[in-house]
């Protein structure tokens, strides 16, 4: 009994080694580790978005970088813009070394640069001559240099303006102001306001997520002349500003906004305009180059553009860009340059163009892209107003009072991803009836009061 | 001598004529009804998946669109795209799966011998630590899990998904092969030893046949946990061991129309279980409760 | 035995002991390695979470990095959001389950008759738990609850229901919805198998005998059945209760924090605020509170801890 007890424990010893064995064995077979140099050969892995222009330059990769630099693998992972952000910021935080190039946007980069997370790229933009730093458009070179160094090369960038159907403000006798206010606004979004015939006033963000309803909400705020904290780090999201731009937002599209709301960004408003639910949008300007495209919008030709309104300020835009890193863990810095620099290039902008066609280059990055004729051509109603937008944004202080904070739509503190989750909740409750702003913005301002405490 | 027989009681109105027609019709009518509601009620929870399965075979200017378009003319672009970008997912999925798979069967069968036919002392408390593993959410752990995977250079290594994988099956594998082993009767496995079969033999011959279901009904819940288990894939791996739920987060876009594009790569994602699991529901049936409950 | 009786005193009866300690010993051996890969997997990261609670460590300040006591529990029990994450979980688990199990019941006794096609109804049935959890997320999120474009919208609107946004005028009632739908295959198969495993005879008899279905239902079919339900409530809240695809794919815990549970909070808490100490504080706090729970819960249902085909083994 005993003896063959023994041979039983073994046995099952034996059999748990074996499938472990096997197990290891077929793990190691497959997986091996990343980039590893066989005949210096590299494997780059680049975290990108989910956006269209990533996917376009994920198309033309193989044959337009891989063929150039055979010794460069380079492997993508889209994720959608949460997700990524999660995933990123963990790896750069936590040192895993899962990504060499990094996309990130002008809201991570002081912080990621502070933290020593992110490489000063400006050693390699002095080295590499051809790459020209100076075409890129300034406000947003600002956004992503901390004391004038360069941290991340700008993809692509965009600020805001308001995209309006000519020819529904035309048959109801309306006229677009050349710089209008957001008064004048909410008074043709009521008037081309159409429940019956499923037709919304204006479309605006509703949904949850700091880079959602509270981009266009915060260049509303600005204008209106709130702000998030002042200088003295003192929260005022219930202060009577930053309720009157709220309400006016929330009560906006309450009366002339598209029906559940609260689900609507950038995606669902496109949509909407696009099936002829919504007559106009305020959103990014890159909305232009997928409303306008005359290959897969049945509204192409029929848009006008206008500056992003305003209340007390010239101007209202907001400003973004998505841009590529080189994650400080990374193992592969030169070929990570290389491709950074291939993909934030002028070149790239040129052979994107020639390959899938003028309107779908990554914009709002470069002037050079601006100056292109076959651009211009290409994207005659809306490049200029474009450029004007993002030119005329006031990186350091957008709004009324001066901010101790960099942001235009966000504000740069790391503490912000979890405050702007909650406070956007609180905004998408409120667009949803579910209580008031006053509620809202009492919660948000709890939420906000202990965060610029600890900046004091 | 009379064997005792079951007799009809005897009705009234006797065991023909018109009200035991219409008695008769009523209850067909009735089993009619029923059946119809069973239907009913199965193909609307059923709808969904096959709703999801349709999207996917749909032109993007269709699939998000009132009113839905529930005739069109399908198109497998969108099926092929995802296809073409699911090959290494679907690797690393199935390899991660299976292994881990077999590594829980072979870790759960001796263990629940030993806390069944012959069962350790303390078999209530080492049943309940089992079990009080699966009480932390993983989300709590996730930062530690990922330290630990970073420092023994385990990051997106399929290993790493292996290993938890299986700690994350133990538990109710240990309790489904337990509950099998339960069944047992003793008295086969008495007569077995006083054969003189050596333990080897009672093993193959005797207790494997007897819960050959239940094994294949738990390496079957194995399989769908470890499929579709979404937070650490997300979390743990990148490219070289990214499993099918990481592939489906890559679907979900900020610019653009996708709902035809994420229904092909969500009903691509699904498939493997789907046709697991409706080829082995029957043994799913009685491999959950077979002796589970005692 | 023979030889233990022939031993006299008490060194017959240590000798009894120290043999049965000897086979307790040799019985342990086939248990350990599935024990120690548990022990090393889930202990490890847990002793690790207990460190890092006990620490002020944000990852965006890693500078600041010190030990802080249990200051992280304080700051975690004054904690409202967290409260009605408790709340919430206690919510998101018990009407699922209980509801899911209802409808599995329904389910199981109309499956469970001769219905034309049983065999493939049952392949169906099965469908929604073997669908991935994140994908069905997806397809109900767009499909079927968008407010624009969804099916479920479109199929109400001759009732009158015109562009409800259902995630977020609804938001518990969708994430219910939709764990319910997933956990229902679950409860009809464990239910199933109870259903097919009553003695037949029995049942035959007592309809003989004149009993109506619904006598037979309440007075031997559900006792019959309890100790699957029983099952299937436990089986399905050990995995309901860390319900987190659905909650992240869907409503992404709002709005507000309506459907915030805990699972959701952990994870913002780690991933937004970046506050490990704080995360990890909760981990702590939900394992101790869930064991708890589950020690009362598990030793009162039967069937599992219970001595029934235990005889004659020890």
């Amino acid at each position: 009994m005993h003896g063959r007890l023994i041979r039983r424990g073994r046995w099952l010893i034996v059999a748990t080694a074996a499938a472990t064995t096997v197990g290891t064995m077929a793990a190691c077979s497959s997986s091996g580790s990343p980039g590893q140099s066989t005949s210096g050969k590299q494997t780059i892995t680049v975290a990108v978005v989910n956006n269209p222009q990533m996917i376009d330059i994920e198309k033309l990769t193989p044959k337009g970088f891989a063929v150039s630099h055979p010794n460069i693998k380079v492997k993508y992972v889209t994720l959608d813009e949460n997700t990524l952000r999660d995933q990123v910021t963990k790896d750069v935080a936590a040192g895993g070394g899962q990504f060499d190039v990094v996309m990130i946007g002008p809201y991570e980069t002081p912080i990621w640069a502070k933290n020593k997370w992110i490489d000063d790229l400006t050693p390699y933009t002095t080295r590499d001559t051809a790459y020209n730093v100076n075409d890129l458009i300034k406000p947003i070179r600002e956004s992503l240099s901390v004391g004038g160094k360069l941290y991340a090369a700008p993809f692509y960038g965009e600020s805001s303006f308001l995209m309006y159907r000519k020819d529904l403000l035309a048959k109801a006798g309306l006229t677009m102001p050349a710089h209008p206010t957001w008064d004048q606004v909410a008074a043709i979004a009521k008037k081309l306001n159409n429940p019956a015939k499923g037709m919304a006033g204006i479309c605006l963000r509703g949904k949850t997520g700091w880079g959602e309803n509270l981009a266009p909400l915060d260049t509303v705020v600005n204008t209106f002349g709130g702000q998030w904290f002042d200088t003295n780090w003192n929260a005022h999201l219930n202060a009577p500003a930053f309720q009157k731009a709220t309400s006016f937002y929330v009560n906006l599209i309450k009366a002339a906004g598209e029906p559940g709301a609260g689900n609507f960004s950038f995606n669902e408003c496109a949509n909407a305009m696009e099936q002829q639910k919504a007559a106009m949008w305020y959103d990014a300007t890159v909305g232009a180059s997928v409303i306008d495209d005359p290959k897969a919008s049945p509204i192409a030709g029929k848009l006008g553009y206008a500056p992003a309104p305003v209340a007390m300020t010239p101007n209202s835009g907001w400003l973004w860009t998505w841009a590529l890193s080189i994650e400080a863990s990374s193992k592969h810095k030169a070929a990570a340059w290389n491709y950074i620099s291939w993909a934030t290039s002028k070149q790239y902008i040129d052979y994107a163009g020639q390959q899938l066609g003028w309107a779908r280059v990554p914009p709002g990055s470069r002037y050079s892209t601006y100056s292109n004729a076959n651009y211009k051509q290409a994207a005659k109603s809306f490049a200029a107003a474009t450029l004007n937008e993002i030119n005329s944004v006031n990186v350091k202080q957008p709004g009324v009072r001066p901010q101790p904070y960099p942001g235009v739509q966000y504000i740069g503190i790391p503490e912000f991803e979890d405050l702007g989750t909650k406070v956007s909740q609180e905004i998408t409750a409120a667009i949803a009836g579910k209580e008031t702003v006053a509620q809202a913005l009492s919660k948000a301002q709890g939420y906000a009061a202990p965060v610029g405490q600890a900046y004091k | 001598m009379s064997a005792p027989t079951l007799t009809r009681p005897v009705r009234p109105e006797g065991t023909g004529g018109s009200a035991s027609r219409r008695r008769r019709m009523r209850r067909n009518i009735n089993s009619g009804l029923l059946s119809l509601l069973t239907w009913l009620v199965v193909l609307l929870f059923f709808f969904p998946v096959v709703w999801m399965a349709l999207t996917g075979l749909k032109q993007e200017s269709q699939a998000a669109t009132t009113p839905p378009h529930f005739l069109f003319g399908p198109t497998l672009t969108q099926y092929q795209s995802a296809i073409s970008k699911a090959g290494s997912y679907l690797a690393h999925s199935l390899t991660i799966t299976l292994v881990s798979t077999v590594l829980v069967l072979a870790l759960a069968l001796p263990a629940a011998y030993a806390l069944s036919i012959a069962p350790v002392r303390k078999w209530r408390d080492v049943l309940f630590f089992f079990i009080s593993t699966k009480m932390l959410p993983i989300a709590g752990a996730i930062i530690p899990i990922y330290v630990i995977a970073r420092d023994l250079h385990l990051l997106d290594t399929l290993i790493v998904l292996i290993i938890f994988y299986t700690s994350m099956n133990l538990p109710i594998a240990v309790w489904m092969l337990r509950s099998f082993l339960l069944e047992i009767p003793m008295g086969i496995l008495e007569a077995s030893h006083v054969d003189g079969a050596s333990f080897r033999r009672q093993l193959r011959s005797v207790i494997m046949p007897l819960i050959a279901p239940g094994i294949a009904a738990t390496a079957l819940i194995c399989f769908i946990f470890a499929w579709n288990e979404f937070f650490l894939a997300v979390n743990l791996t990148t490219q070289n061991a990214a499993t099918v739920p990481v592939y489906l987060v890559s679907f979900q876009t900020g610019e653009g129309q996708f709902w035809a594009h994420l229904c092909a790569g969500a009903t691509l994602a699904c498939l493997p279980v789907l046709i697991a699991g409706w080829a082995a529901q029957d043994k799913l049936v009685r491999g959950l409760t077979m002796g589970a409950v005692k | 035995m023979a030889v233990v009786a022939d031993r006299a005193g008490d060194a017959g009866v240590r000798w009894a002991q120290a043999r049965g300690r000897r086979r307790n010993r040799l019985r342990r051996f086939p248990l350990l390695p599935a024990l120690v890969f548990t022990i090393v997997v889930t202990q490890i990261p847990f002793l690790l979470t207990i460190y890092y609670s006990l620490q002020s460590y944000n990852l965006y300040h890693p500078d600041t990095r010190h030990f802080s006591g249990l200051q992280n529990y304080a700051v975690i029990f004054k904690d409202a959001i967290f409260r009605a994450a408790l709340i919430n979980t206690l919510l998101l688990t018990v009407i699922p389950v209980l509801l899911s199990m209802l409808i599995g019941l329904l389910l199981a006794l109309l499956l469970d008759r001769k219905v034309f096609g049983r065999g493939l109804l049952r392949t169906l049935i099965v469908s929604p738990f073997l669908v991935m959890p994140a994908a069905a997320a997806l397809v109900w999120k767009f499909t079927l609850l968008d407010t624009q474009f969804g099916l479920l919208n479109y199929v109400l609107s001759p009732f009158g229901v015109h562009h409800t946004d259902w995630i977020n005028n609804y938001p518990k009632e969708t994430i219910i919805t939709v764990l319910t739908w997933q956990w229902t295959p679950f409860m009809v198969l464990i239910l199933l198998a109870g259903l097919q495993s009553q003695p037949g005879d029995v049942l035959e008899a007592a309809k003989v005998d004149g009993a109506g279905a619904w006598q037979i239902f309440r007075s031997m079919t559900l006792p019959h059945l309890r100790q699957y339900m029983e099952l299937g409530i436990v089986l399905g809240s050990i995995y309901v209760v860390q319900a987190f695809d659905a909650i992240f794919m869907i409503t992404s815990g709002g709005p507000g924090q309506q459907t915030t549970n805990v699972p959701y909070y952990l994870y913002e808490a780690a991933f937004r605020g970046f506050d490990i100490g704080r995360a990890s504080a909760m981990g702590v706090v939900v394992v101790a509170a869930t064991i708890i729970i589950a020690t009362f819960a598990l030793r009162t249902i039967s069937g599992l801890f219970s001595e029934q085909g235990m005889e004659g083994r020890m």
